[in-house]
């Protein structure tokens, strides 16, 4: 059939209209979940910082504003990638077209009534860790389950659509890596979303009456193999995105496939272990310290070491990319003389820095046995989730919609230069942000899901504190404001972009988009040298361990305790 | 497609510098990282190294309550201030929303903190000045030595979402020169 499929003219691709199709509603989908967030985090924001909604506005816009962007946002782009990987990169039809659709009709109905629950009244809430005796209404829980339901559903198209490309051999070689790490990603979420299914299931029965109580501390230690996983899929994904985008902007290829493929294989073998770091402060005897030492120490930190090798591996592969295209005089010619007026390359290399310096290096820190006790449930946790999440995975899906947009869409996106300082603007206000979060965490112990640290709502027992917080209270609120503005700026663009993009041919395609290849013949590119890279990853090295030993003895200051 | 790798990638060479990054990230993170953890346990003094038991919110109440009416000292917003003997036994519990009692402990003396929440997951955070935090069941009792260092009015926040009034959970500990 002719209008079976398209080959795209930047990839080569066998692009299926029926893929493409749904690509694009999954990707659609994502944004609008964004917009949701976005709104309701101006709620959020306006509170922590300047107490401007009442605490019950607060604790229902917060669980609005995390269900949105953490799963809603996330997972339905990360279906689109999915869907992109397993059909599109592998030049095949995708296994259950119609599967894939029932999928995206269960997750949106489950995410609507997530959301409707949330937003009917604050009383029908939970915060977005809904931990029982807490008890929600039973469409919350219904909700979530559906939601679960069509994205396992989804993996397994993927995993199917994968396989029929196996068998009709319709790629060469061993699996791309962008597909290999989306694999990966694909294992992680199913047994994710089972473990979900572990404890949501028992909390529907439980809000319908048909169990009579659920055990808070086993259910709170189950959520977590739910909880934490469930953003493990996002690096999985966000990573998967960099090396795609390392290829897209500068014909990046990664410095060893293998050691590439190894960091995955790390991740698929230890990195649900991160899970094991919500048990840091719990009632001890169940988890010794030999548990702890080993879980969430060398097993744990096996992933770090697969999240090492993407450090150096992402900025490598840009590397490699770059001096091939001839800018390769000196150690930083090729980073100086990227492609900064594409906000793809922009995103990319904001979204790995960022996720790096700010989201990686504190997940460690924060997920140490000890250093945990400063930072439990403190704004600290926020700030590191929001350099993982935030500054990492949604700058990087922001950077790769750059691309969606003309070649899925084939649009021509909108207004170029407000295009190439949005990731910018985003980028920059997350960072502040996060880091005037983690100062109010560690340093002055500000709770989070805390609505009101001017007066406690008139507590007896109010308290005031010094007013280096309310500084850093307004610094994490400007950083927020600017990143909701580049937040908008970005749903903005894509809006324009889907209606009233100029339509793109495949000529136009080709020149504006096409994927840059060596100027001359540097030879393979894996012997050019990678010494830029090394030099930035020996300083992100340094960082990482001065923070590390900061934080023993900043903890070292604070009231003995434990034997 | 040049995303996709030569056919057999694992005879490929690893350059020297990535090599080089591997190893290191090897030392620092898998073994000097977690050796870190029990380095802590043998010369740090903040560890969450204690002992808990499942107890019945009722009668863990009734303890607490009775601890606090023999060394009551004063009173404050409603709720007793207690002064253990130093060295001793102090008992807490967390309910929707307060810490109850206040204590009123001595500087640099050692004590055995008994906290439980009774009703729903609450977090025991000495907030301001920043000590640590703990989580907190209903139904499990968390029994762990501290030591407070210098006098000053320590207080404690809820940092664990328990419902709508989460944000009034407070409560305080007063810590006196010895």
């Amino acid at each position: 059939m002719a209008t079976e499929a398209r080959t795209c003219a930047v990839t080569g691709f066998r692009v299926y209209r029926q893929t493409e199709a749904l690509i694009k509603a999954n990707a659609v989908t994502a944004v609008v979940f964004l917009l949701v967030g976005g709104v309701a985090a101006v709620v959020v924001l306006l509170t922590r910082w300047l107490g401007l909604f009442a605490p019950r506005i607060f604790y229902q816009f917060i669980a609005l504003h995390g269900w949105s962007m953490l799963i809603f946002w996330i997972i339905f782009f990360e279906v689109a990638i999915l869907h992109f990987a397993g059909s599109v990169m592998l030049n095949t039809r995708l296994a259950g077209p119609r599967l894939a659709w029932t999928a995206f009709g269960l997750m949106l109905a489950g995410a609507v009534m997530v959301e409707a629950a949330i937003l009917r009244s604050p009383l029908n809430h939970l915060s977005f860790q809904p931990y029982p005796p807490l008890r929600g209404t039973w469409d919350f829980y219904l909700g979530t389950d559906l939601f679960a339901v069509g994205a396992l559903v989804a993996v397994g198209v993927f995993f199917a659509t994968v396989y029929r490309a196996r068998r009709e051999k319709a790629y060469e070689g061993p699996l791309p890596l962008v597909v290999y790490g989306a694999f990966v990603t694909a294992v992680l979420a199913v047994a994710t979303l089972l473990v979900g299914a572990m404890v949501f299931v028992p909390a529907f029965l439980w809000s319908v009456g048909l169990i009579p109580s659920l055990n808070p501390f086993v259910w709170k230690l189950v959520y977590w193999g739910y909880g934490h996983p469930s953003q493990q899929i996002n690096l999985g994904a966000t990573i998967s995105v960099w090396y795609l985008l390392a290829f897209l902007t500068v014909g990046g290829v990664t410095p060893s496939e293998k050691i590439s493929r190894l960091a995955f294989v790390l991740y698929l073998v230890a990195i649900n272990l991160g899970s094991a770091h919500h048990l840091q402060t719990e009632p001890s005897a169940a988890l010794s310290v030999g548990w702890k030492w080993i879980n969430t120490g060398y097993l744990m930190h096996l992933a770090v070491l697969g999240s090492m090798i993407h450090a150096f591996a992402v900025p490598g592969s840009v590397e490699i990319g770059q001096r091939a295209r001839g800018y390769d005089r000196g150690v930083f010619q090729w980073l100086a003389r990227g492609p900064w007026g594409n906000p793809a390359f922009s995103s990319l290399v904001l979204s790995v820095a960022l996720f790096g310096f700010l989201g990686g290096t504190t997940g460690v820190i924060a997920g140490t046995e000890q250093l945990n006790l400063k930072w439990h449930n403190t704004t600290a946790i926020m700030g590191h989730f929001h350099g993982v999440v935030v500054a990492g995975t949604t700058l990087a899906f922001m950077g790769l919609t750059y691309y969606v947009l003309p070649l899925i869409f084939r649009r021509e996106v909108i207004h170029r230069r407000l295009a190439a300082v949005q990731p910018w603007l985003f980028g920059i206000g997350v960072g502040v942000m996060v880091v005037a979060f983690m100062q109010l965490g560690v340093r002055f112990g500000l709770p989070r899901k805390q609505p009101d640290v001017f007066g406690f709502g008139r507590s007896p027992l109010a308290f005031r504190y010094p007013p280096e917080v309310f500084a850093l209270l307004t610094v994490a609120g400007v950083g927020g404001l600017l990143a909701l503005a580049g937040g908008a700026l970005f749903v903005a663009l894509v809006v324009g972009t889907v209606l009233w993009g100029r339509r793109l041919t495949d000529q136009e395609l080709q020149r504006d988009y096409a994927i840059p290849r060596p100027a001359s013949n540097p030879g393979h590119p894996r012997d050019v040298s990678v010494r830029g890279t090394f030099i930035l990853c020996l300083i992100f090295a340094a960082f990482f361990l001065t923070m590390y030993l900061a934080n023993y003895a900043n903890l070292a200051r604070a009231w003995p305790i434990g034997h | 497609m040049a995303v996709a790798p030569e056919r057999v990638y694992w005879h490929e060479r690893v350059s020297r510098l990535e090599r080089i990054w591997v190893t290191l990230a090897v030392v620092m993170v898998v073994v000097f990282f977690s050796a870190m953890m029990l380095v802590w346990h043998a010369v740090g003094r903040q560890n969450t190294e204690g002992q808990a038991f499942r107890v019945d919110p009722a009668a863990y109440r009734a303890q607490v309550e009775a601890f606090a009416r023999q060394y009551r000292v004063g009173e404050e917003a409603g709720r007793p201030v207690v002064e253990p003997p130093p060295g001793g036994d102090v008992y807490m519990y967390a309910t929707r929303f307060a810490f109850y009692p206040i204590l009123r402990l001595r500087a640099g003396v050692r004590y055995t903190l008994h906290i439980a929440s009774l009703d729903y997951l609450h977090g025991f955070s000495i907030t301001h000045p920043h000590q640590w935090n703990l989580q907190l069941y209903p139904g499990y009792e968390w029994v762990l030595p501290f030591q407070p260092t210098r006098p000053g009015v320590y207080n404690l926040a809820c940092n664990e979402f328990c419902g709508i009034g989460h944000e009034f959970m407070l409560g305080k500990i007063i810590v006196v020169e010895r």
